[in-house]
């Protein structure tokens, strides 16, 4: 028998509401906050941007910038090699600690620390951490070589490679985390046959877990990439952006606009970046949605 | 008991030796920052790793708010605390009431408005901020907790109303069909029988989102700017406004801010694990 909360109850009026069951107007009521917070939060905010942007002299002017080709690179830099590194060392700890072993289970709980704590306290710690001066590093590398120790983040490279460092020790328990699950949906049987027929390590992973982690591991490289787009305390926390503006990623630079009081030329840095991420955001809503 | 074999001793010391790095890579930045914590200002600075002479000096530095850049400590730790707290109950309402009414109500449109929530998931935070800054301008917003409440309850809720919906998706259906037989109306449902079934759901969100809050600096950088009315996390941001900034303050202050967090995701790990990574990434 098809229930349904429709029917006798419905009041009479407008033909609107005479079409809505009462359950439907309520899911409307319910439904109604979010639509607000989003058209007042959301969709406001994204159109008065567009509208911000819309002089071609931005983008000219963007394109004479050198921050902004820079801080372009140094995005691209930051996603294509930081996350692939990332991701990579996930997926081979998340190896290391689906081991059952007691010891293992706890260091578990002590990598889970980067994630849990805020990043803030954390990415400044590292950065006197790497103080030419009064750095622990460089106390360490005195007192091995003798030698003073370089000064970290005054080389642009070298602080870029430290930013993304920062972001990799943050990030990486999450994306571990979630690679274990997926591990662990394995079923153990195929290991034990393959046991059983001598397969190498590499052979294991190769054509038992490789196969069924796939899908997810590209899932989760493409979404981590979306979202470290929008990493703003990794590089201004440690850098600043600096030493000379070049270590910005698009991130930092919108805020550095802002800053300055250029707020078309902020939302023309962003929407520079559009056509690159709507595509993965379309992507990836298409794979979640499924 | 038989001895371990060479093998096992050899497979051991293989995962020994991707778990020290392990170890040490994680701790020593948390490490750092107590050590300063716990360190007099000379000891600090001289690089050791352990200090002279451990003290709680600088606790007792930052409860008094004896320096400069603590003198407004409490009030920001209470805006912060005051913000996160309201961020996880507006979250929760709004994502609730939506995951309901699209999940279990079947409202017209749902699917739609599912999908613009995941769609706003996905654009990075950053990129959002600087529309969203002039737009909180505009509403006569800017250094009113109001905006950032608002603000991070916009970040928070598309997730939430899409786990809590996953989470809805599989209740079974004969419930709500069970419950209309006997007369009960549509909030009666919400109340007596969604709300208790979604219970786990509701708790991995609410402290998503006070996390969350709790943890954000950039939106709060922005729209915040009076001393009095900053979080905590811009007030750590501050000190660096000085060249001879008191690190040890800094980091004893980071290291108070950094324990609530800490101590709240160890306490519910069980429902943020299974909660959320099961919703983070589906494959």
């Amino acid at each position: 028998m098809a229930i349904t909360l429709s029917g006798d109850q419905a009041i009479p009026g407008p033909p609107l509401s005479s079409r809505l069951t009462p359950a439907q107007v309520w899911g409307i009521l319910l439904l109604t906050p979010y639509l607000l917070v989003f058209l007042a939060f959301v969709v406001y905010p994204v159109c008065y941007g567009l509208w911000l942007a819309r002089d071609p002299a931005n983008y000219v002017a963007l394109y004479h910038d050198p921050i902004f080709a820079r801080a372009a690179i140094n995005t691209l830099i930051f996603l294509v090699v930081g996350i692939n590194i990332k991701m990579m060392i996930a997926l081979f700890l998340s190896g290391f600690f689906a081991q059952q072993r007691t010891w293992i289970r706890w260091l578990s709980v002590i990598f889970i620390l980067p994630w849990a704590v805020p990043s803030i306290p954390t990415i400044l710690s590292v950065r006197f951490m790497l103080n030419p001066e009064w750095g622990m590093v460089n106390h360490f590398i005195f007192s091995l070589t003798g030698d003073d120790g370089p000064n970290w983040l005054n080389d642009p490279t070298v602080a870029l490679c430290m930013a993304i460092a920062v972001h990799i020790w943050k990030s990486l328990p999450f994306w571990t985390l979630i690679l274990i699950t997926g591990r662990l949906a394995i079923s153990h049987d195929l290991f034990e046959a393959a046991e059983v027929d001598g397969a190498s390590w590499w052979q294991k992973f190769r054509y038992i877990t490789w196969p069924s982690m796939q899908t997810l591991y590209v899932t989760c490289t493409l979404l981590s990439m979306i979202w470290t787009l929008g990493d703003f305390n990794s590089v201004y926390l440690l850098t600043g952006g600096g030493p000379a503006d070049l270590t910005h990623v698009l991130a930092t630079l919108g805020i550095r606009y802002l800053r300055l009081d250029q707020l078309s030329l902020a939302m023309a840095s962003i929407v520079c970046a559009m056509p690159f991420v709507l595509p993965l955001v379309y992507f990836m809503m298409k794979r979640l949605s499924r | 008991m038989k001895l371990p074999s060479l093998r096992d001793v050899a497979t051991e010391a293989r995962l020994l030796l991707i778990g020290i790095p392990v170890f040490l890579w994680t701790m020593i930045p948390i490490y750092h920052m107590f050590l300063f914590a716990i360190s007099p200002k000379e000891d600090a600075f001289s690089g050791k790793l352990w200090p002279d002479h451990p003290t709680l000096h600088n606790f007792e530095i930052v409860f008094k708010q004896q320096h400069y850049f603590l003198r407004d400590f409490y009030a920001q730790f209470w805006n912060s605390t005051l913000i996160a707290v309201s961020v996880g109950v507006l979250t929760l309402f709004i994502a609730t009431a939506a995951a309901f009414a699209i999940s279990r109500l079947k409202v017209p449109g749902g699917r739609a408005v599912l999908n613009l929530a995941l769609f706003t998931y996905f654009i990075p935070a950053a990129f959002l901020a600087v529309p969203m800054y002039r737009t909180m301008g505009n509403y006569g917003l800017l250094n009113n907790h109001w905006s950032l409440i608002l603000a991070m309850v916009t970040i928070a809720s598309p997730y939430a109303i899409w786990v809590l919906k996953q989470a809805s998706d599989k209740l079974p259906v004969e419930l709500d069909e069970a419950a209309v037989m006997d007369g009960a109306t549509t909030l009666q449902i919400f109340r007596l029988v969604y709300l208790p079934l979604m219970m786990p759901s509701l708790v991995a969100i609410g402290t998503y989102a006070v996390l969350l809050a709790w943890n954000e600096y950039l939106y709060a950088f922005l729209l915040l700017s009076n001393d009095r009315d900053i979080t905590l996390p811009v007030a750590l941001g501050n000190f660096l406004a000085a060249d001879d900034s008191p690190w040890e303050l800094l980091m004893t202050t980071g290291f108070i801010y950094a324990l609530p967090p800490a101590a709240v995701y160890y306490a519910f790990r069980r429902y943020m694990v299974g909660g959320l990574t099961a919703g983070a990434v589906k494959s």
